[in-house]
């Protein structure tokens, strides 16, 4: 609010100040507006109300009889019913909702019969979608992070094994496209990977950890140089302090450096985690159902590209914009008062 | 207690300085040696390199028996027996000053939590801050800040203690409280090395003064002496310059 009013203070008649406000709004309705239009001009029709169905759906599920017999018994326990058939080789029950019961007791039932119908409520598409997309970003992001402390540490360490595998490693990872790494990593190392596992007996890996792999891996480089940078940018003096009470250099990283560079890399962290989850839309090509291919999917089953990209992206923004209000939230508790 | 025998050290980047040539000097237990001289005279190399965080080239430094330069020496152990303190403070800014002096003790010393806070309070008595245990060293002013920094040294029980220009980034008006803290520090026997243009302190407190030109030291000699009779040209000039 204080902001708000300091930069209402640089001009010099406040109504100048809202007249510019104003041709903000103006220019946003514009904008939407002709967008608009032009969805009018190619005889594009908006179904919004087709959207939810992508979101949660009411799916209907049948539960029909496996053996030919009598219905024996309908135990109706408050909204639970059991239904008991009796067939020539045994009985078999069903556990159906209350309500839900299409069939009467000593009614004749052949194998694939309805004995009951009822509806639940199911993710859509698109929640699935995010879902994935959610449960990619946090795993690759953990990794993310690991990786990247390790290889700040590596790329500042005087041993050379160590910091030149880093100054490799960043460069091979920076120096091609995240979508040719998405590819080796599940059409080559993946191969190659889950041969090696099938020939130890193990299961194989599936699409989903190659995608959380390639991700984690590129953004690892990236994190790694925030790193390095973060620790480079803590004074030379205070390791100096540190070593001189006696700490080694692993607890003056520990105990000293390394927190006081969290602090300063949070900002450029957040913008790279930021990166993170939009990248995971490439992870549809290796048939890892992320939000992006869900909706591509959902596109095809609907015919209604405008709604569902639309919705696509909102909901990219619900995730980005949550991790950049924490990560704000954060830089704020973490601040020296 | 510090013994140092001809040791050499040239840095050689950005170019090559030869920063020492040739220092010995040989103090006692309890004894206060204030290293004076003009700017690039090697005074703060030579008081680094006692604790190693510059290695001298080649010489022998002993502190307490322990030989420094020797790779074998576990300097983490010597350099918790030899304090040092900045002259630009480097306090622990993501720390209050209570933790400030709790941290080495505790991931050092290995000390007990009780005991630490024990003897940080008893520092921080010391030192005379104990009402500002809590604050954060950016909020406090520069000579409470070098307080607490030499509180922070003093934690460790060290055998020496290293002042390198203490007082040097000091407002004129805070460098009295920091003297005061080093005084008592001297009159209770501790050994002392500073480095110092503080003169009034060296005539006070100082056993020897120690002054140092182009790398190697010029005069030994008490604070009579050495203010008094100077017997090299070199020395003379510096007093007239800095009288």
């Amino acid at each position: 609010m204080l902001k708000k009013s300091q930069n209402r203070r640089q001009f010099n008649r406040p109504t100048a100040y809202y007249i510019w406000v104003g041709v903000f709004f103006l220019f946003l309705s514009i904008l939407i507006g002709s967008f608009y239009y032009a969805s009018q001009k190619i005889e594009y029709i908006w179904r919004w109300n087709r959207l939810p169905i992508y979101f949660v759906y009411k799916d209907d599920i049948e539960i029909t009889s496996e053996i030919d017999g009598e219905v024996e018994a309908i135990v109706v326990k408050e909204k639970e019913a059991t239904i008991t058939i009796k067939g020539m080789g045994g009985s078999e029950s069903y556990q159906v909702p209350a309500g839900s019961i299409g069939v009467e007791e000593s009614d004749l039932i052949m194998p694939g019969d309805t004995l009951a119908v009822y509806q639940k409520w199911k993710p859509g598409l698109l929640i699935i979608g995010l879902w994935f997309t959610l449960k990619l970003s946090v795993i690759a992001t953990i990794f993310g992070i690991i990786i990247g402390i390790i290889g700040g540490l590596s790329r500042v360490s005087s041993n050379p094994a160590l910091k030149w595998f880093t100054i490799a490693y960043i460069e091979l990872i920076r120096g091609s496209p995240l979508m040719v790494q998405i590819l080796i990593w599940y059409f080559v190392l993946g191969t190659l990977i889950n041969d090696l596992l099938a020939t130890y007996g193990f299961g194989r890996l599936s699409a989903f950890w190659y995608g959380v792999a390639s991700l984690s891996c590129f953004a690892g480089a990236y994190v790694t140089e925030i790193v390095r940078a973060g620790i480079q940018s803590i004074h030379r003096t205070q390791t100096e302090a540190a070593r001189s009470l006696g700490m080694s250099y692993s607890q003056a990283m520990l105990h000293i450096i390394l927190p006081q560079a969290m602090r300063r890399i949070l900002p450029p962290l957040a913008g790279q985690f930021i990166s993170l989850i939009k990248d995971s839309s490439l992870l549809g090509i290796i048939a890892i159902r992320e939000l992006t291919k869900a909706a591509r999917e959902a596109v095809t089953a609907s015919l209604q590209p405008f709604e569902i990209y639309l919705a696509a992206a909102a909901l990219y923004l619900v995730l980005t914009f949550t991790l950049s209000m924490y990560v704000q939230r954060l830089e704020k508790k973490m601040a020296i008062v | 207690m510090i013994d140092v025998r001809n040791i050499y050290k040239t840095f050689t980047q950005p170019h090559e300085v030869k920063a020492l040539v040739d220092v010995s000097t040989k103090i006692e237990p309890g004894e206060v040696i204030v290293v004076c001289g003009p700017s690039g005279s090697g005074k703060s190399t030579y008081l680094r390199c006692l604790n190693r965080l510059e290695t001298a080239d080649s010489g022998q430094i002993i502190i307490d028996g322990i030989d420094v330069l020797d790779p074998k020496t576990n300097i983490n152990q010597l350099r918790a027996e030899v304090g040092m303190v900045f002259q630009s403070f480097n306090l622990f800014p993501h720390k209050t000053v209570f933790n400030n002096i709790m941290l080495a003790q505790q991931v050092v010393r290995k000390r007990s939590k009780q005991k630490a806070q024990d003897k940080t309070m008893e520092l921080l008595e010391k030192v005379g801050i104990t009402d500002k245990s809590e604050v954060f060293p950016d909020n406090l002013s520069g000579g409470q800040q070098q307080r607490v920094a030499i509180a922070r040294a003093l934690a460790m029980d060290p055998k020496v203690m290293l002042f390198d220009e203490p007082t040097s980034a000091l407002d004129p008006e805070m460098i009295g409280e920091v003297l005061d803290v080093m005084k008592t520090l001297a009159r209770e026997g501790m050994t002392m090395v500073v480095v110092s243009h503080e003169m009034g302190f060296a005539r006070e407190v100082a056993d020897r003064v120690i002054f140092m030109d182009k790398g190697a030291v010029v005069e030994v000699g008490t604070p009579e002496h050495f203010f008094t009779h100077p017997t090299h040209e070199r020395t003379k000039l510096f007093l007239s310059q800095i009288f």
